[in-house]
């Protein structure tokens, strides 16, 4: 089994190269994740991307064709259940049993974890405003991922393994689930937090990894990403701008009389400007890209190899 | 817009979505019957061979209370009625059952139902579509049996009439179904309550059929019975079918005026807020999600047991002294009330295999509604979440089989007032929990090798079946025959017990069972 080679204590999860082939489709072409200790990690792609595959994988529900995943130093697929004690998981779909309550799901699934906080179990149901005597079947969505929830974060573990558990929640529950995550991470804990929600993305991620059909398109701090995208650049000058279009990393130039819109590549914006200079700056609007914007660039259709690799 | 609007585009529908799996239950059906024709006429090839048969099998309880009453079992015809008809219905019965279920509580369950309601649908659209599909089924499936049967050459008159004494039966549980589905809110649980009218109208018309013939006058399959296919061929008593189909249809729909979409008859009540001690673990799980299955078996077992000792010991009147019967059920020396009882015993245990397999079954739909995965994503490794719903199949198998064993016991002590019969009624029942356990392997070593393989269970049940009910008849091969477990069992109490087929099964069992164990490691969770 491969080692890692940077401090393997570090190392929660450790995935390289992970192919998973269901009959002819090809789930995972090569995925590559890597998870340190005390991060929260966004997990993010489109939909069918292979978010939830890497996850089952991860879970040891799934056989990993090729590649290596490893989970605190070890085989997901082999020591399943002695790594499960040391993880808590919500589904994206959350079905629980439609005759057992909520409060029985908690510690059923608390219990086979190995013991769950009695005092936590109590704050959580509370502060979720879950209703613990109702039937599974009686339950909304929202409701029944406030159950898987509140099981996970009672628990006492060191990993959160999260598919998109916010997308029935309210506003205030998602700012309750949002505090908890930070409790958790406050304790030097690890969260893979597969998610749609850029705002909360932002808040609470340190590094996301993109994935596209199977693949790792980018991996890095929010920061990072940024710098890899452009920055539009809108500005007023005192003569008519040229030479605009061959500078390095500048795209889509529109020059309009002594107007000018561009894109520029982040990296590339303070050159871009200082050659602007040139033409006596009169205004000067740059904007950075917007999670959106990123998002939309990583997810779309036309995303070039070369500004995956920049 | 009226409240049927969409009714036809739901059945078209409808139709689209079962097509498979109507051609299979069609086929199935019609093959039951078309076989028994086959093989009657192949086993006897002079009309004197035949009288002799049936005058056997005339006087022969256990057979009657199998089948049915002895009518003009000196023709095929009425032999094919005879063998075929009680099952047949059952066949069309289970069909009607699973498709009025799959397309009302099943859709209401899933949430699908809302979503065609909130189109241009109307309120009773969807019940009169799958109304109207469970009527064409059994409509094609009467017709089908009525036709082959003529075809074969059998009077046609009395074919459609068999085609038509089980097409109505099939409408008469539909109708219960559909009743069920109103009353339960979950489809497991209208499942269960259509099964057991059709165990209990099974058993009224066997002690019906055995005594002076009432009580087959309150089940289904008895109505169907009184039509006397090839014996005089009454078309009146499918009035009674009728009548009872209008009824609980009329029933059905009041049910559904009056209640939500998605609720039963009953509101849900709250559960505890805090898991009990059955929460603990997986088998506290396992049975906290299967004691109702488990009771409702075993107390259907039972009564089921129950019903069949209290025929006592009439049956050595009806038994006679042919010389066939002896043959065929004399054969380990005892007498022939042992050997009835024997007989007895072996289809309570099969009856009760139903539970088997359906309590190793749970394991594939709690893979595939996903609740396998949140369990194993705990510190549950997979062979304890398949050893707790096994062990719960297992443990609950020799339940049900001991209560089937209780109440034959029971049934029969108290009629007769022999108390020494008990414990021989009993003890005749008990074995067959060894081969039970070899079918619950079976379907387990299916499901977990691939999940979809699983319905190999009620393949082999289904098989192990047809050795008992026709494997004569139909002239199966011996070595056929022999691959049904209970074939190697001694007949209790008729004949002395045997050791080494159970030592033998038992061992096959733990083989096949640790052979699921393998399988289970290495393929992928849903």
């Amino acid at each position: 089994m491969k080692r890692s080679n940077v401090g393997a204590m570090d190392s929660v999860i450790d995935i390289t190269g992970l192919v998973k082939r269901f009959g002819t489709t090809t789930a995972l072409d090569g995925l590559d994740l890597h998870v340190t200790r005390g991060e929260v990690h966004g997990f993010l792609g489109p939909n069918g991307a292979g978010k939830s595959t890497t996850i089952r994988v991860l879970l040891g529900l799934l056989r990993a064709d090729a590649g290596t995943v490893s989970l605190f130093g070890k085989d997901p697929w082999r020591d399943a259940a002695e790594l499960h004690r040391r993880l808590a998981y919500v589904p994206g779909d959350v079905n629980l049993w439609p005759n057992l309550s909520g409060g029985e799901v908690i510690d059923l699934l608390g219990r086979l974890r190995g013991g769950l906080d009695e005092k936590r179990r109590a704050s959580l149901i509370e502060r979720f405003g879950l209703d613990p005597t109702k039937k599974s079947r009686t339950y909304s969505k929202g409701n029944r991922q406030k159950v898987a929830l509140v099981a996970a974060l009672a628990a006492d573990v060191e990993l959160l393994i999260l598919d998109e558990p916010t997308a029935g929640l309210d506003p205030i529950m998602e700012a309750v689930f949002t505090d908890c995550i930070d409790e958790f991470k406050d304790e030097g804990h690890s969260v893979l937090l597969s998610s749609h929600i850029l705002a909360e993305v932002e808040r609470l991620c340190d590094r996301v990894s993109i994935i596209r059909s199977g693949r790792t398109a980018e991996t890095g701090t929010l920061a990072e990403l940024r710098h890899l995208t452009r920055t539009s650049v809108s500005a007023e000058l005192a003569e008519k701008p040229t030479g605009l279009d061959d500078l390095a990393g500048v795209h889509s130039v529109v020059v309009e009389g002594q107007r000018a819109n561009f894109e520029v590549d982040t990296v590339e914006l303070g050159a871009a400007l200082q050659a602007l200079g040139r033409f006596g700056i009169r205004t000067l609007t740059s904007q950075p890209p917007t999670l959106e914007e990123l998002f939309l660039r990583h997810y779309g259709e036309d995303v070039a190899p070369e500004d995956v690799e920049a | 817009m009226s409240a049927f609007t969409g009714t036809w585009m739901l059945l078209r529908f409808q139709l689209r979505r079962d097509r498979m799996m109507l051609l299979w239950w069609i086929a199935g059906g019609v093959v039951l019957y078309y076989s028994q024709a086959v093989s009657t006429k192949g086993l006897y090839t002079t009309q004197a061979q035949l009288d002799k048969a049936a005058k056997g099998m005339e006087s022969n309880a256990a057979f009657i209370a199998m089948a049915g009453p002895a009518r003009a079992l000196n023709t095929i015809g009425g032999q094919v009625a005879w063998q075929a008809a009680a099952f047949g219905a059952i066949v069309a019965g289970l069909m009607s059952m699973f498709l009025i279920g799959r397309h009302t509580r099943a859709e209401e369950e899933s949430g699908r139902d809302e979503l065609l309601r909130a189109g241009a649908i109307g309120r009773h659209a969807p019940i009169a579509a799958v109304c109207l599909l469970v009527c064409l089924a059994n409509l094609v499936l009467g017709l089908l049996i009525g036709a082959s049967l003529a075809s074969y050459g059998l009077p046609a008159n009395g074919s459609f009439i068999l085609g038509a004494s089980g097409g109505l039966a099939g409408l008469v549980y539909g109708a219960v179904a559909l009743v069920a589905a109103q009353l339960s809110q979950s489809t497991r649980g209208a499942y269960a309550i259509t099964g057991a009218v059709m165990g209990l109208s099974y058993v009224l018309r066997a002690i019906g059929d055995i005594g002076n013939g009432v009580l087959s006058w309150l089940s289904p399959i008895g109505w169907g019975q009184y039509m006397r296919a090839y014996a005089g061929d009454d078309w009146w008593p499918a009035l009674i079918s009728v009548a009872a189909v209008a009824g609980l249809g009329v029933a059905a729909v009041r049910l559904f005026d009056r209640r939500d979409i998605g609720s039963g008859a009953w509101a849900a009540r709250p559960g505890p807020a805090r898991g009990g001690r059955l929460t603990h673990s997986t088998l506290g799980l396992a049975w906290r999600l299967q004691r109702g299955s488990l009771i409702g078996w075993a107390s259907g077992i039972f009564l089921g047991g129950l019903a069949y000792g209290s025929i006592g010991d009439d049956v050595n009147d009806l038994l006679g002294d042919s010389q066939f019967t002896h043959d065929v059920f004399g054969q380990g020396g005892g007498s022939l009330l042992d050997s009835f009882y024997g007989v007895l015993a072996l289809l309570l245990a099969l009856m009760g295999a139903g539970f088997s397999i359906s309590s190793v079954l749970r394991l594939r739909s709690e893979e595939n509604q996903h609740f396998a995965e949140l369990l194993l994503s705990t510190g549950v490794p997979r062979w304890r979440w398949a050893a707790s719903h096994l062990a719960l199949a297992a443990v609950g198998t020799a339940v049900v089989v001991g209560a089937g064993g209780v109440g034959l016991g029971l049934g029969f002590v108290l009629v007769t007032g022999d108390g020494g019969a008990f414990g021989r009624l009993f003890g005749a029942s008990v074995p067959y929990v060894i081969p039970l356990l070899l079918l619950i392997a079976v379907t387990w070593l299916a499901y977990a090798l691939r999940s979809a393989f699983a319905v190999a269970g009620w393949v082999a049940l289904g098989f192990c079946f047809v050795v008992m009910m026709f494997g004569q008849t139909l002239r199966l091969p011996a070595w056929l025959m022999d691959v049904s477990p209970f074939e190697h069992l001694a007949l209790l109490p008729a004949e002395s017990f045997r050791l080494v087929p159970l030592l033998v099964i038992g061992a096959l069992t733990l083989a096949v069972a640790g052979a699921g164990m393998v399988a289970l490691r290495r393929r992928d969770i849903a």
